[in-house]
């Protein structure tokens, strides 16, 4: 591997400046990294060294000095496509001692919409930095509609653009009234709000560094603002929800963003919940509440039952902090279109639609599944809408509710937004399985979304730093990768363009 | 205000170990027996009892089915001998609509009478069957909701079964001249059904008796099944009627309601058994078909003041070939009977492949005034689906031998979970009472819709269901 490795003991030093936009080889945090394929090797080995010698990912090791091999690292391996370079191992090895087949684990991990696939290729991607190059699918899941099965119409030529001048940046303060700064980030993507407590204070503030390095955002929750955020406030939005856990004046004042959580995509209707279990002392100070106590949040803001109501709560922001741009989160009802025209009379600068397939720390199973619409319908919906009372150019609209990859992240835009947030992307580069059981007990046995001292200790904050540099770093290429080809310079010319769109359940299938 | 219906949970632990999802595989050829062995660490104990377990003849293997599957040990372990699979027994579960998903939340609820939450996004499928292809909506700033089950307003499931008048009619005298009928209000838009898929002994629709007798519900039981010891829940009970209604006469005079197939001399059946009971709510139990609209309006035309529509175990029209799934039949009956006029004079019940709440809710803003469960009754105290019953051999989880009482508590606890998620979705909707969600499609959007008025515009027209099939 030609990447630096990741030096935890010196990045310590500096936990609380904004890491620098390198990537660095942040490996797999367990003993055993799972991989798709298990390389097996038998007794009959002869120790002969052929397969290191034939293996172009370096799965067989035998260090300096030693008799024995290690462990084969099958997490490297690309299985059977190396026969198609001719170094599959097994057939090279003159005792046919070597066996390669499909990780049972492999065919145990994910579900339809994050496939075992698009967990390796994220956890691939945050470990180089680079997009995959093996034969894992790290585009699209298998729930067979919507984002999975839109696909780009790359032209056959593609056209002559030098990858380094293309821009994936975008505004996120785009009123004419130029009463607030303009808010640039360098990556048409950022981080949803997971709360203090939801997640553990390691995962927050890798989250708000990585977003430092890339000059972009990522959100406090409901949770409040804990301290150790103070250094990169720059990069961070607060939240305000219904239940206004941890909202004071400072941490509105300190933000440049500030979001309403109308609703969350996961559980649309339905209040935040955080499992008494998970209300540690640290989180019950920060909330203002007692330990052990399960939190609910109303819904929705008893405050507000119209769109008067709702510009009154944007007002007051505005005049608590008169230089933060103000985000509306809401999910998808059916008349979403008319939820964020409003929005933006109420003086929103962000509309920041959760579509119905979003993450969650605890919701009902009921609420996860069925209730409110897919992101990938109420997208085109809204850019349409706005666009025809004439004022899509002053808002900016950002989607989430499933967005997984950089391909979910075009093509969300080529529907219509701006940009895109997300969350459990970053949460799966971190080492998340999806095993859904991050509600119960001492909450994740990973150490990523729990409040539990011993579990927290599973990652280190460099580590996770660096995971995320590195995811962003991949999804950076690939959108880069995809403006090149259909030779475009700015990620803002790809907006809206569904005509760079096809659907694999329609009947024109016309080529670019 | 009234006082808040509820109904009372506690926990009922299962008699059967549970089918875990996933079990880990543990190669111990190679242990190396290290004193910090990983599965010390396990934070969920799955391991604790290993080694007692292990000498156990009976299902030694069990305990690697309690894994939460959070990988932790087999990535940790110090010479990777742990690996995970999925349960393949798990994975037998069930057939295609009853899945082993649905079982095991079925289970959870019944155990605890909880509703099932989780962690991270759904999973499943963009789109699926029936009521798979439709999506519940929700309220937001431009209309108030609900506090659902944790807030203080108070959100009413109650539902009617009988006939109400349009209107008072008089004589000549001012008298009133139709006295209107019987009419039953039950707290929760769920019946239990006969579950006739299956061979199951008599303990099973005792228990269905005996919790709908707690919850001020009603439980449809087949007529000749109706021995002695119902008689403790008559007044639950809805016996259904095969032929003649004077095949069980005692019955008539004790319950509330009754139920008679549909056929020709329907109508005179009725009229029968209301002779012996005037005080008698009848309904009428007819197959689910591509008639079924017309037979709606027909039978409510002649007096008929409760219509039972039953499709098959997988919620489909009972047709050969193309059969539509009850959601989509359902829909067509009621607007029928809005068209002429009729919808609010019967009562209009569904039953068929109703295996989790959200199918209740979906299954009501369909048009249905409530729904008929049956085989949820069955996998609430435990029934595996393996059919056993059919081919007459022992049942593994020895349905026979079951305690009434704790079988009735498991049935309430998922009743109880099932009504918590119907105010949850009700709240989210901003509804105050399940009476208003019947027919309410404007709370509801159809996969077919959103994919015409959103891409549509985009990607034109739509692969037809044969075209895709052929594809692939």
């Amino acid at each position: 591997m030609t990447t630096a490795q990741l030096d935890v003991k010196s990045e310590a030093q500096k936990l609380d400046a904004i890491p620098e936009r390198i990537v660095r080889w942040a490996e797999d945090r367990y003993r055993n990294p799972v991989g798709k394929y298990k390389v097996w090797r038998g007794t009959s080995c002869i120790m002969c060294g052929k397969c290191v010698e034939i293996c172009p990912r370096g799965v067989h090791v035998k260090p300096e000095g030693y008799r024995r091999f290690l462990r084969p690292r099958d997490d490297f391996c690309i299985g059977f496509k190396c026969k198609e370079i001719g170094r599959f191992c097994p057939d090279h090895c003159p005792q046919k001692a070597l066996r390669v087949e499909i990780s049972p684990i492999y065919e145990s991990l994910g579900d339809y919409r994050w496939t075992a696939d698009l967990i390796l290729s994220t956890w691939r991607m945050a470990e180089t930095g680079q997009v995959p190059d093996g034969d894992l699918e790290y585009k699209v899941g298998a729930s067979g509609g919507g984002f999975d099965r839109i696909h780009f119409r790359f032209p056959e030529v593609v056209p002559d653009v030098d990858g380094g001048e293309i821009s994936t940046a975008i505004e996120l303060n785009r009123r004419k009234e130029n009463d607030r700064p303009r808010v640039r980030i360098d990556i048409p993507v950022y981080g949803g709000g997971m709360s203090f407590g939801s997640v553990s204070p390691i995962t927050m503030l890798a989250r708000a560094r990585a977003c430092g390095a890339w000059n972009t955002f990522t959100c406090t929750g409901e949770g409040g603002y804990p301290e150790r955020l103070i250094p990169f406030k720059d990069y961070v939005i607060t939240q305000v929800a219904t239940g206004l856990f941890g909202v004071r004046e400072d941490t509105i004042q300190r933000a440049r963003i500030v979001e309403f959580k109308y609703a969350q995509g996961a559980k649309p209707g339905l209040g935040g919940h955080l499992l008494g279990d998970k209300v540690t002392l640290a989180v019950a100070a920060m909330r203002e509440t007692i330990p052990g106590n399960a939190l609910f949040s109303p819904f929705p803001f008893h405050s507000v039952y119209s769109v008067e109501d709702h510009k009154k709560h944007v007002d007051w922001i505005k005049q608590v902090n008169p230089r933060a741009i103000i985000s509306v989160k809401v999910s998808t009802p059916v008349d979403v279109d008319m939820v964020a025209v409003g929005s933006y009379y109420a003086g929103a600068h962000i509309i920041h639609l959760d579509g119905s397939y979003g993450g969650t720390g605890a919701a009902p199973d009921i609420a996860k599944k069925n209730i409110a619409m897919p992101i990938e319908y109420a997208i085109p919906r809204v850019h349409g809408f706005l666009r025809s009372e004439g004022i899509r150019d002053e808002v900016t609209l950002v989607a989430s509710g499933g967005i997984r990859t950089a391909y979910d992240a075009a093509k969300a835009i080529a529907l219509g937004a701006d940009g895109v947030v997300i969350g459990t992307t970053e949460l799966v580069a971190l080492g998340c399985i999806r095993c859904n059981n991050c509600e119960s007990g001492r909450g994740c046995a990973r150490g990523i979304a729990t409040t539990d001292e011993k579990l927290i200790q599973k990652m280190t904050l460099p580590w996770a730093t660096q995971r995320l540099i590195n995811l962003f770093n991949a999804w950076h290429t690939q959108l880069v990768e995809i403006l090149r080809r259909f030779g475009m310079r700015s990620i803002a010319g790809l907006r809206g363009r569904t005509d760079l769109l096809t659907h694999q359940d329609y009947e024109d299938q016309r080529k670019a | 205000m009234p006082k808040k219906y509820h109904i009372p949970t506690r926990p009922a632990p299962p008699r059967f170990k549970r089918v875990g999802k996933y079990g880990i595989v543990d190669r111990r050829e190679d242990c190396s027996a290290c004193h910090n062995c990983v599965k010390r660490e396990c934070i969920y104990d799955c391991y604790k009892d290993e080694d007692g377990r292990l000498r156990e003849i009976d299902g030694y293997v069990d305990y690697l089915y309690e894994c939460k599957s959070c990988l932790s040990c087999v990535q940790s372990c110090t010479k990777g001998l742990l690996s995970r699979k999925v349960n393949p027994e798990f994975a037998a579960l069930g057939d295609d609509t009853w899945g082993p998903d649905i079982i095991s939340t079925t289970w959870y609820q019944a155990e605890t009478g909880k509703i099932p939450v989780s962690g991270a996004g759904y999973g499943g499928r963009f789109v699926g069957e029936g009521f798979d292809s439709m999506w519940t909506d929700m309220s937001e700033i431009v209309r108030p909701t609900r506090d659902g089950i944790h807030g203080r307003e108070y959100i009413s499931t109650a539902v009617d079964v009988g006939r109400k008048f349009n209107r008072l009619s008089f004589d000549r005298n001012g008298e009133l001249s139709q006295f209107p009928p019987g009419l039953i209000e039950i707290p929760v838009p769920v019946v239990f059904d006969d579950v006739h898929h299956l061979n199951l002994p008599e303990s099973v629709a005792l228990t269905a008796a005996s919790a709908a007798q707690r919850m001020g519900n009603l439980a449809i039981v087949s007529s000749e099944k109706l021995t002695e010891p119902f008689n403790r829940f008559a007044k639950a009970i809805i016996p259904l009627y095969e032929g003649s209604v004077r095949a069980n006469e005692p019955w008539l005079k004790k319950v509330q309601m009754i139920e008679v197939y549909d056929g020709d001399d329907v109508v005179e059946r009725i009229g029968e058994a209301k002779e012996l009971n005037p005080s008698l709510v009848v309904g009428v139990r007819a197959k689910l078909d591509r008639r079924s609209a017309q037979r709606a309006v027909e039978l409510t035309r002649r007096g008929v003041e409760v219509i039972h529509f039953y499709a098959d175990a997988a919620g489909r029209e009972r047709e050969h070939g193309l059969s539509r799934h009850i959601s989509r039949a359902t829909r067509e009956v009621h607007l029928a009977l809005v068209e002429a006029k009729l919808r609010d004079e019967v009562t209009l019940i569904a039953s068929g492949g109703i295996a989790l709440p959200e199918h209740l809710a979906k299954e009501i803003v369909c048009g249905a005034d409530l729904v008929g469960i049956d085989m949820p009754i069955a996998i609430a105290l435990e029934c595996r689906l393996c059919g056993s019953c059919l081919n007459g051999l022992s049942c593994p989880v020895e349905l026979d031998r079951i305690d009434i009482g704790y079988a009735t508590q498991r049935l309430m606890n998922l009743m109880g979970a099932w009504r918590s998620q119907l105010l949850e979705v009700l709240g989210a909707m901003g509804l105050r009472e399940v009476r208003r969600l019947r027919g309410e499609v404007g709370r509801a959007m159809f996969f077919e819709d959103l994919e015409r008025e959103s891409f549509g515009p985009i990607f034109g027209k739509r692969k037809t269901e044969e075209r895709m099939s052929a594809a692939t």
